[in-house]
């Protein structure tokens, strides 16, 4: 780093430096617009002259989002959803992950390779089966129905994503556990678990992620009793494709994003280092 | 990927011979029974009835159980490649996703090394908003990118003085749209991930290569480049995996696929086959033939892997 920095001369770093600040205000601009607009009164927003500010910010856009019939019942059922695939896939894929990592056995190679593969199944594609699957196990219209799918398609990514924080324990601690007579349970689950930890909250993002953002299941599962639909769908209520009330939209849309980013907030450091973990092995 | 693996794995003795040693043969499968149960009902099997509708005559009349179901053999493959709309998709995916995937990784793998050059205020600033970008939901940013962007009411068209063009009206134009919410989505993964490897490059590599005389461009193509492969070739896999699959974006961005679906892409298309036009069957045979380029991706990583003699 620090010969990184004298490679550069000094005009060279502020040119850079303000290209960052620039290229961080582009990037961040598309989330303050949705703030802004969520905040604007509606003849602000339905103005053919919009400016980057407003002076009469007015809470009238979330008003219509939280009035709308259920809207906090969605929220729940998405935070239900989502905190049940974060825990199930991330045990899971702890369990398979040391599996994978600690042993050796007969079709390892094998099993990695085919979970590299089933990471790249393209989601939507199994819409259809799937809908049939839940029929067939009478979860359609519950929220089981958006779990169990969800659960599957994060395992493949953070079990892969996982091996490196497993392997990354040394040996010679797992040998010192069990000379000092702890079975192989006590080291998985007090040993090796703890120290699991933070990479396990890394790799939750994805599946957090994929979850809270999943519309196609909630619209294709969820037909007929909307008491369990979930928040993109409540979003959707808003955007008409001819007339879309976009002051709602833009409030929905901050309803549904402040949880994402509250929890990047909390994990963004491991986070880049787990990536970095992960990837570098 | 997994240079240390293969240090760490093979060496292997630290499991103690006899009778332990056949514990542990059964160990591992335990460890990893949930996930196989999960993986094996909720994803082999629902890929196996996608290949098996895909033969099958399957529309409304089946699905409520009026008719039974017969099977077509390859007619709904017959059907796929004989419909002129079906490669018009097939060749605008493979662009769409080229275009992303080169478009995210050069704007990924460009702020990752400016990122490396910058102090630490605007370091946080470029990697807090990223952060952001990459929190998004799909849905969300698809929405408020359409907005950015609205004829009547969007800052985009008053700030380049475009007037009331629409930018989902155009074919390219509304592709284009769509890239640049997908790019501004995705690279922070790319970004983050390279940023994350250039930093692991150990200094003294570098400063041996600068006291060698080593120009700075020359640093780059013949120490940092070769070290960051196997990064950057995680990163694209990963970015072609993501981009050939977009949905989201395209399905609401594009109204489901733009006018008379010409911002079709192969996994909306299947979508409105399906469950827009009850033709289960041919659905699933464009989900069919999605998994198949997948695996070909996918299977090319591999040999790549292999040929670096890399171990899984």
């Amino acid at each position: 780093m620090s010969l990184a920095r004298s490679w550069v001369r000094r005009p060279w770093r502020l040119a850079a430096e303000l290209t960052a600040l620039l290229v961080a205000a582009v990037v961040a601009f598309p989330l303050y617009w949705m703030l802004l607009s969520a905040f604007k009164p509606a003849g602000e927003i339905e103005s053919t002259e919009p400016r980057p500010w407003t002076s009469s910010p007015s809470l009238d856009s979330f008003r219509r989002v939280f009035e709308q019939e259920a809207f906090g019942r969605y929220f729940v059922n998405s935070l239900l959803v989502a905190v049940s695939v974060v825990v199930a896939s991330a045990l899971i894929a702890f369990l398979a992950a040391t599996a994978v990592t600690r042993f050796r056995f007969r079709f390892r190679t094998t099993l990695l390779i085919m979970f590299l593969v089933a990471q790249m199944v393209p989601v939507e594609a199994l819409t259809i089966p799937m809908f049939f699957l839940m029929r067939d196990f009478g979860l359609l219209n519950t929220l089981g129905s958006l779990i169990l799918p969800h659960i599957a398609f994060s395992l493949p990514f953070a079990i892969l994503m996982l091996r490196g924080f497993v392997k990354a324990v040394p040996k010679s601690l797992e040998e010192a556990a069990y000379l000092d007579g702890a079975s192989r349970a006590r080291f998985l689950w007090q040993i090796l678990l703890p120290l699991v930890l933070p990479g396990l909250v890394a790799t939750s993002v994805f599946s957090f992620i994929s979850a809270w953002n999943d519309f196609l299941f909630a619209k294709s599962f969820i037909i007929s009793d909307t008491s369990q639909s979930t928040l993109p769908m409540a979003l959707l209520v808003f955007y008409k494709p001819d007339e879309p009330d976009w002051g709602g939209v833009m409030a929905a849309s901050t309803v549904m994003t402040i949880p994402v980013l509250l929890f990047f907030v909390l994990v963004q450091r491991r986070l880049v280092s787990g990536l970095g973990g992960a990837v570098k092995d | 990927m997994t240079r240390t693996v293969a240090r760490q794995t093979a060496p292997a003795p630290a499991q103690p011979r006899g009778g332990a040693r056949t514990r542990a043969g059964w160990t591992p499968w335990l460890y990893l029974a949930p996930a196989l149960v999960v993986l094996g009902g909720l994803l082999v099997y629902p890929v196996y009835q996608l290949g098996l509708i895909s033969f099958l005559e399957y529309t409304q009349a089946q699905v409520s159980g009026g008719e039974p179901t017969s099977f077509r053999g390859l007619a709904n493959y017959c059907e796929l490649f004989a419909d002129e709309q079906f490669w018009q998709v097939l060749v605008a995916t493979v662009g769409f996703a080229a275009a992303c995937v080169v478009a995210t990784l050069a704007v990924g793998c460009a702020l990752a090394v400016l990122l490396t050059r910058v102090r630490a205020v605007p370091r946080l600033a470029l990697m807090l908003a990223a952060l952001g970008a990459w929190a998004t939901p799909a849905i969300t940013g698809s929405t408020v990118w359409l907005f950015l962007f609205d004829p009547d009411f969007g800052p985009v068209d008053r700030l380049l003085g475009l007037g009331d063009h629409s930018w989902t009206y155009g074919r390219y134009s509304a592709f284009f749209l769509v890239l640049l919410e997908v790019v501004w989505c995705s690279f922070p993964f790319v970004m983050v991930t390279v940023y994350a490897g250039i930093r692991a490059v150990p200094g003294e590599v570098l400063e041996a290569a600068a006291l060698d005389g080593a120009s700075q461009w020359r640093i780059w193509r013949s120490v940092l480049t070769p070290m960051l492969r196997p990064i950057l070739v995680v990163v694209t896999v990963q970015s072609v995996i993501w981009d050939f699959k977009v949905f989201t974006q395209i399905y609401v961005m594009t109204g489901g696929g733009g006018i008379a679906g010409q911002n079709l892409v192969l996994n909306v298309y299947a979508y409105q086959k399906a469950f827009a036009s009850s033709q289960y069957s041919l659905g699933s045979a464009i989900g069919v033939v999605m998994l198949l380029v997948l695996l070909a991706v996918t299977l090319g990583y591999l040999r790549l892997l292999r040929r670096q003699g890399e171990e899984l």
